[in-house]
């Protein structure tokens, strides 16, 4: 298919082409170019800005690249005992949070792609009417307090462990991607319904694992409204409320300017401090996505096709 | 059914015969046991997060007191619901949900169409490859960086915005706490986050569409233009149809992170939605039977827009979520 479809593309490529085909193409280049740039332009700058001078940044004289590049920014935020700690909370709910979920995901989607399953069509419905309405904030809210999850770390992964779309791409995986018949031997041979999971399904569903360990993880690294709901205890708290505190509700709170001397201070260097958190906070994402978009791309397909 | 039964066991009483189905069903469920004792895990999950709130829905027709709990709290009918609609909020809420979630469904139509096709169009591998995964990195960043970016880039003293504003002579805008730019800023910065990566879905469909038709198309001299027009358009409408809908169901609920923070005293005239609203009043003032009356009409409204919405689908165009 994917031959098929580039020897068309060569053979577009050996026309002749016509005026208007090029323009055309000149336009579509245009627009790209422009919607990447529009895109790009932004995060370029902030990175720029994180590593410049406060005085620079205030002024206006960060244009596209670092004036006067400096990484005294970043010796402040790593020097910060909350942001280390938000950072080493956030990895660990993002592990257990995605060990959690994953289970409760297969152990959903495997019963469910069985076609003799009694009582399969009452589960299903059970799971789908879940996404179409919901009992709301506070309801919620009493269930975890009421269930004694309140202030606890297991407040931040247990509420959001199950997921019904990814149950669906996990269910809609094992009924295309392993053959049938081959489960219906190995029960003929005997092998119960855990060993066709262990030894069948799992071994046979790596990449369908991949695309719902990346879900979770960004998920879990980027939430914060649980985290706000249900912590209390600072050192308990995952980056992005440590993030929200310094970002949005501007605490710069004194231990990480202290040792600066106040003029620069003044000058803004809880701007810059604020630019270098962006992106200590998002980078490992963005460094990291380049290279498992392939499985993204591919779990918004599965998703899709279910539709 | 009856005939079916009577062949499949060739004997004539009915009775027997459903005792027979019903052995061997029992039977078979005693052999599929071990996929039962899996999906008791998840459906533990389901029940306690999801369908215990669902019942947890009862204190909105409640004076309730988390003391009592649902069984010892005193009933008062819709008496929540009233006072939530006697009061100004309750039209500046929905108003404001409203229009914020409106103004985001029809701004984002057209963009990632446009984006999916125009890369579609594009001949050149790489700088096509390389335009697709910067237009869908924001899309990792989380809300509380997104919201942070806009306070500081559109600052009004040291902003980058506000600086090229200033060079160009027009005075500082001050852009977050200026109410009629709310929405423009709320909507058009999602925009900014999230095209990229909802064009992933209408080029999967573009992918998908037939290439005979293409071929057709140029043998009968068709433009490229008329192609988008006449084979891509069509060709992702059902993918369309079905985004749409799941858009539609989401109408009255604007997501609350990021309105929640970028709400601040001076813009909470056109900030303030249903969302925000029910955390307030819930988990701030601690009013829990009224804070849960305002959600369960939001998700009321959203069930009934969601399968409005799909009806309609259906009978129109034959796509439809279920």
């Amino acid at each position: 298919m994917k031959r098929l479809k580039k020897e068309t593309d060569t053979q577009y490529k050996n026309q002749i082409r016509s005026r208007g085909d090029k323009i055309f193409d000149a336009i579509v280049y245009l627009l790209l170019g422009l919607a990447g740039l529009i895109v790009l332009y932004p995060l370029v700058y902030i990175v720029s800005a994180s590593f410049s001078t406060p005085a620079d940044v205030v002024s206006g004289r960060v244009v596209l690249f670092p004036v006067n590049p400096t990484l005294l920014a970043y010796q402040q935020v790593f020097k910060n005992k909350r942001i280390l700690s938000g950072y080493a909370n956030t990895i660990l709910y993002s592990a257990v949070g995605t060990l959690i979920s994953l289970t409760v995901t297969i152990l959903a989607a495997y019963p469910l792609s069985c076609k003799r399953l009694v009582g399969r069509g009452l589960f299903s419905k059970l799971f789908i009417f879940s996404t179409l309405f919901s009992g709301g904030l506070i309801p919620f809210y009493l269930v975890v307090k009421n269930l004694g999850l309140l202030y606890t770390r297991w407040a931040v992964v247990l509420p959001v462990a199950l997921n019904v779309f990814h149950i669906i791409l996990m269910r809609t995986h094992i009924q295309t991607a392993i053959p049938s018949e081959m489960l219906e031997a190995a029960e003929i041979d005997g092998c119960s319904h855990v060993g066709k999971l262990f030894y069948m399904v799992l071994p046979l569903s790596g990449s369908m694992i991949a695309v719902l360990v990346l879900y979770n993880v960004v998920g879990q690294w980027n939430s914060y409204f649980n985290a706000m709901m249900f912590l209390k205890d600072q050192d308990m708290y995952p980056l992005q409320i440590i993030l929200r505190d310094i970002l949005v509700m501007n605490s710069v709170s004194s231990d990480m300017t202290v040792n600066i001397s106040e003029m620069i201070l003044k000058q803004g260097l809880a701007d810059v401090l604020k630019y270098a958190l962006i992106v200590v906070s998002s980078a490992p994402l963005l460094i990291v996505y380049p290279f498992i978009q392939k499985h993204f791309v591919k779990g918004v397909m599965m998703g899709s096709m279910k539709g | 059914m009856k005939t079916k039964i009577r062949n499949v066991n060739g004997t004539n009483g009915t009775k027997a015969d459903k005792k027979i189905m019903r052995q061997k069903m029992r039977q078979r469920m005693w052999q599929d046991r071990q996929l039962y004792i899996m999906i008791s895990i998840p459906l533990i999950f389901l029940f306690l997060f999801s369908y215990w709130p669902m019942y947890g829905v009862l204190i909105s027709f409640q004076k309730f007191s988390p003391t009592r709990g649902v069984f010892g709290s005193k009933w008062i009918g819709l008496s929540n619901f009233k006072r939530f609609f006697s009061t100004p909020s309750a039209t500046r809420t929905i108003t404001n949900t409203f229009r914020i979630s409106l103004y985001s469904l029809i701004a984002g139509i057209p963009f990632p169409i446009l984006l999916a096709i125009l890369l579609n169009e594009c001949r050149g591998g790489r700088y096509k490859k390389a335009v697709q995964m910067i237009t869908y990195a924001p899309y990792f960043i989380s809300t509380v960086v997104m919201v942070a970016i806009l306070f500081q880039l559109l600052d009004p003293r040291t902003g980058l915005v506000n600086v090229f504003l200033n060079k160009l002579g027009i005075g500082p805008v001050s852009f977050m706490t200026d109410q009629s730019l709310f929405r423009s800023v709320y909507v058009w910065s999602g925009l900014w986050q999230t095209t990229g990566f909802n064009a992933i879905i209408y080029i999967s469909a573009l992918s998908a569409i037939d290439q005979e038709l293409y071929e057709a198309a140029r043998i009968d001299g068709a433009n490229r233009l008329q192609k988008i027009w006449y084979i891509d358009l069509p060709g992702i409408l059902p993918t369309f149809t079905i985004m749409f809908i799941m858009s539609c169901g989401s109408i009255m609920s604007v997501g609350f992170e990021k309105v929640y923070l970028m709400q601040n005293s001076a813009n909470l005239a056109v900030s303030e939605v249903l969302s925000t609203y029910t955390y307030k009043m819930g988990l701030i003032n601690l009013d829990y039977g009224y804070s849960s009356a305002v959600g369960l009409f939001n998700s009321i409204i959203n069930t009934l827009f969601i399968v409005l919405v799909n009806t309609i689908s259906r009978r129109t165009s034959e796509t439809s979520l279920w």
